[in-house]
């Protein structure tokens, strides 16, 4: 069994035990409820197989959202620790599991929180916006999901058998290398995402191919509305961008299984080149990230405001100009390499000129948000939260942009105050504003809004709580991954850090909550019109939650805010609209193959993570078996008859009817 | 001396001019960006609070979308405002590369660097000695470090005495810093390097010139030599209780460690230590 024995189960560390018996209890309660309740074969038949966009992206979010907790863990663990292991105090976390959890901390809420829920968000809403009926590649879609699920679970997996990277989210070498980092957590942080990585890049080009291919007909790109745009950008950037990730692990992978020299300390290996490169990938990646939420913020702030997005044209070119200008500063990310004053003042001016677009975004939004008549709903709190909060973490990065203030900045905890400010003031809220808008879409029913609001309050609060001390420690000249600290000054700024977490852990308990108790009173929150902000784009003209080809007729597109000019229109005109007729329409069928590929996938990761050859070649063996079997599938589609279409169709409100 | 770390002791309260210098760029840089942020922050709220749904006295404009005088002032702001904060960014990365001699009348002292396994050790390559955990400099002298690792990367990184620099193996980089006064300052390695990272930490001792002259000879009169032997042995993983001094150096120990084979060369089994090649406590 390679490397495999008893003693990659952690008996002798009790923390770690006993997360790993919470992991596996909390897995095999939920695998015997399912299986008490006889939900098997829903389960199978409506998700795990199923192709539909809809469901992939409730998958995508719900995956977000267990990580989202499982992240939140390692984080309070990291507070708590920091806030006793002063003046040579020790804490409660010893280096060697202190160093895996801020490397899980990291890696989880990137990769498996922040991406799973943007990724969800896109596959949820980018058909039903761009009017059409599925993504370019349905049953792709849930190959990507499968592949994100499939590292999900060796990192997970990782608790209980063996043990994680100590090496900080992105593993430089050479401390990533055999040499220094002998054991099996650089294996398991380099496989899980290697195989998640797969599923994302597919993703891109589904994304890509869908937008550029595939929009309802009239709906040319400056109709498409803005967080189309967004999705565009950041489909864009994972093609480009993936590829480097994966190749440059490929080649960290060669170094440690194969005994290559690419980033190794001896034979000319080079380890910078592994620092450029991944953050080649990495900085792009931060755009990935931001763009769909930038979009989510424009759909939410026009659609409450009751008025189209402020400088449509603008929004599109600051979106794009983004997209392009992220893959030119990846180098702000090391000025204190060591390179000379002209390459840094490059990046370092390259990198401000991205506040350029970013700032007129927030412009627009200001200016969108003038003249409204703004619904203060959740979503309306996130994003006006994410205005106020996200100029100050743009302000920071900005400021260390300026070469010789990242000097002195560079991995400090301000530093790390700076990207919590600008992925939980950017991207989670903007998760959080996208899950509370399109919640009612996807289920058919409101979540509950006072929980709702109560939730923001606990991050936003919380959010300032735990960063702003940062903030000060950084400049105090606290840096990051410290176990323990000697300034028993720094203590009382850690304390209150550690208040900020319990904070937000408020805020998740509540999120919980508000999913209950909104499950449990569905029905008095049933949204029958389909439309319940009043929107403004496709998605909301079709039933909630949206039959599997979303629309029985392809709606016809004649400008940006398409529905809403649907719905004035037949106010002001009782003559009934010239509506095609309707036809049969071809779904494609659900399909294993995801669920399959990623099986073996994970047996591959698992086998090659602890030297088993054969199971690694026993895996390999299933996922192009899979494929083959996939490929030569006689019937992929099956036809939704007229008369189903009309059945449906007529039992709906006419659009508008609740406005 | 101050010996505890305090409040007050970080990049914010500079001790040399290159920190002193990174610290007016930093207010500055926060202040020009603050003009911006201030306003929309507050427009933020005030526009919400102004057009909310149930102020009837708020002009509702439905169809307003499009000012192209308002568009072009909100590509001008952000333009202008990075314009210049690109002239501070291109001005300073020059006046404050970490290569760049600090003039001064008072002759530079020459430091070499070495990160190891969780120690930093400091040979001063003209006066053959050497420590470790422990930097002791000249007051008001410009110091010329020549910086590398031994084992995986660094950065080294004095927050008084401004700009760190990372250390990497089989590389050499350069940083020039200065202490005006004498005192203590702590110094840390800000690059994550395994498990004893967070003690790898070290004290700058800032003493007048006399004083280090004096340092200087009571730090060869200790003795111990820092050959391939000890450094092999001081090489080892491990973090160490106290700083100590070498007082004599092998020659071209720093260039022999960028090459890569000082601990190649004799790397003794574990364990085992010449009485002689220890490093001198001292507290």
């Amino acid at each position: 069994m390679g490397k495999l024995t008893w003693a990659a189960i952690p008996f002798d560390q009790p923390i770690q035990m006993a997360a790993s018996v919470l992991v596996v209890v909390a897995i095999a309660a939920i695998l015997a409820l399912v299986t008490s309740k006889g939900w098997w074969p829903y389960v199978w038949r409506e998700w795990i197989t199923s192709v539909d966009h809809k469901r992939i992206g409730v998958m995508y979010v719900l995956l977000g959202l267990v990580m989202l907790v499982r992240g939140f863990i390692d984080a309070i663990m990291m507070r708590s620790q920091l806030a006793i292991a002063a003046r040579g105090a020790q804490g409660y976390l010893p280096p060697e599991h202190y160093n895996q959890i801020f490397s899980s901390h990291g890696t989880i809420m990137i990769f498996f929180v922040a991406m799973p829920f943007v990724i969800g968000l896109m596959n949820l809403v980018l058909p039903l916006q761009l009017g059409i009926r599925d993504v370019a590649f349905p049953t792709l879609n849930s190959v990507s999901l499968w592949l994100t699920a499939a590292g999900v679970l060796l990192v997970n997996l990782s608790l209980v058998v063996g043990e994680f990277a100590r090496t900080g989210w992105l593993a430089y070498p050479p401390l990533s290398e055999l040499a220094y980092s002998p054991g099996v957590g650089v294996d398991y942080y380099l496989w899980a995402l290697q195989i998640s990585g797969v599923g994302t890049l597919l993703t891109g080009i589904n994304f890509t191919t869908t937008i550029l291919k595939l929009r309802a007909p009239g709906m040319g790109y400056s109709q498409m509305p803005i967080f189309c745009w967004t999705a565009l950008a950041s489909s864009l950037l994972i093609i480009a961008a993936f590829p480097i990730l994966t190749a440059t692990f490929a080649m960290l992978l060669l170094d440690r299984y194969l005994g290559f020299h690419f980033f190794t300390n001896d034979l000319s290996g080079n380890a910078m080149m592994y620092v450029n490169l991944i953050w080649a990938w990495g900085h792009p990646e931060v755009y990935i990230l931001i763009l769909p939420a930038f979009g989510v913020f424009s759909e939410v702030i026009a659609t409450f405001s009751g008025k189209p997005i402020f400088g449509y044209r603008s929004m599109v070119i600051a979106t794009m100009a983004i997209c392009v200008l992220s893959f030119m500063v990846w180098l702000h990310h090391f000025f204190t390499m060591g390179a000379g004053a002209d390459v840094n003042s490059f990046f370092g001016i390259m990198t401000m000129i991205i506040a350029v677009p970013t700032g007129v975004k927030v412009f627009n939004w200001l200016f969108t948000l003038y003249g409204g008549r703004i619904r203060f709903n959740v979503p309306v709190y996130w994003a006006l939260g994410f205005m106020v909060t996200f100029v100050i973490g743009g302000m920071t990065g900005v400021l260390m942009a300026v070469p010789p203030a990242d000097f002195v900045l560079h991995n400090s905890l301000f530093l790390v105050a700076h990207f919590h400010n600008v992925i939980i003031g950017g991207v989670l809220f903007g998760a959080f504003a996208g899950y509370t808008y399109w919640f009612p879409k996807a289920f058919g029913f409101t979540l509950d809004e006072r929980l709702g609001k109560a939730v923001f309050w606990c991050w936003f609060i919380g959010f300032y709580l735990a960063f702003m001390p940062l903030y000060a420690l950084g400049l105090m000249g606290a840096t990051r991954r410290m176990q323990h600290y000697a300034d028993a000054g720094w203590q009382p700024l850690m304390l209150v850090a550690l208040v900020g977490a319990v904070v937000i852990l408020a805020g998740l308990a509540l999120t919980i909550l508000q999913l209950v108790i909104s499950i449990r009173t569905r029905e008095r929150r049933r949204d029958l019109t389909g439309d319940p902000w009043d929107g403004r784009t496709l998605e909301w003209s079709t039933s909630s939650p949206p039959p599997p080809w979303n629309f029985a007729r392809l709606p016809q597109v004649q400008g940006i805010d398409a529905y809403w000019e649907v719905k004035h229109r037949r106010k002001e005109s009782t003559a009934a609209s010239a509506e095609g007729q309707l036809e049969a329409i071809w779904v494609p069928k659900s399909s294993a193959i995801g669920f399959v590929t990623a099986f073996f996938a994970v047996v591959m990761g698992f086998a090659l993570i602890w030297h088993i050859w054969w199971m690694a070649a026993a895996g390999l063996a299933g996922i192009v078996l899979g494929a083959l079997v996939h490929a030569w599938r006689v019937e992929g589609e099956v036809e939704i008859p007229v008369e189903t279409l009309a059945a449906l169709e007529s039992a709906r409100p006419e659009p508008g009817a609740a406005t | 001396m101050q010996s505890a770390w305090t409040w007050h002791a970080g990049v914010l309260d500079p001790q040399g001019p290159i920190g002193a210098a990174e610290r007016t760029i930093l207010l500055n840089a926060t202040a020009i960006m603050l003009a911006v942020i201030v306003p929309v922050i507050v427009l933020t709220l005030v526009f919400a609070w102004w057009f909310r749904s149930g102020n009837r006295s708020a002009r509702y404009l439905p169809d307003w979308s499009y000012s192209g005088r308002i568009e072009l002032v909100t590509w001008s702001i952000p333009a202008l405002i990075i314009m210049f904060l690109g002239g501070i960014a291109w001005i300073s990365a020059h006046a404050l590369d970490p290569h760049r001699p600090i003039r001064s009348a008072v002759a530079p002292i020459d430091i070499e660097v070495v990160s190891l396994d969780w120690k930093w050790l400091f040979i001063y390559p003209e006066q053959g000695i050497a420590g470790v955990n422990r930097l002791v400099v000249p007051a008001g002298t410009p110091i010329r470090f020549r910086l590398t690792s031994a084992s995986v990367m660094n950065s080294f990184f004095v927050p008084q005495l401004g700009s760190q620099i990372y250390t990497m193996p089989h590389m050499t980089t350069r940083l020039n810093l200065q202490a005006d006064r004498p005192g203590v300052y702590r110094g840390l390695s800000a690059q994550f390097s395994g498990d004893g990272f967070s003690d790898m930490r070290f004290d700058v001792v800032a003493v007048p010139s006399d004083a280090f002259a004096q340092w200087l000879a009571t730090t060869r009169a200790r003795g111990g030599m820092l050959d391939s032997a000890s450094y092999a042995h001081l090489a080892q993983p491990g973090t160490l209780a106290a700083p100590g001094t070498f007082g004599s150096v092998a020659p071209q120990l720093f260039e022999t460690v960028v090459m890569g084979d000082a601990t190649a060369a004799v790397m003794p089994p574990a364990g085992h230590s010449s009485g002689d090649s220890a490093p001198r406590s001292v507290n």
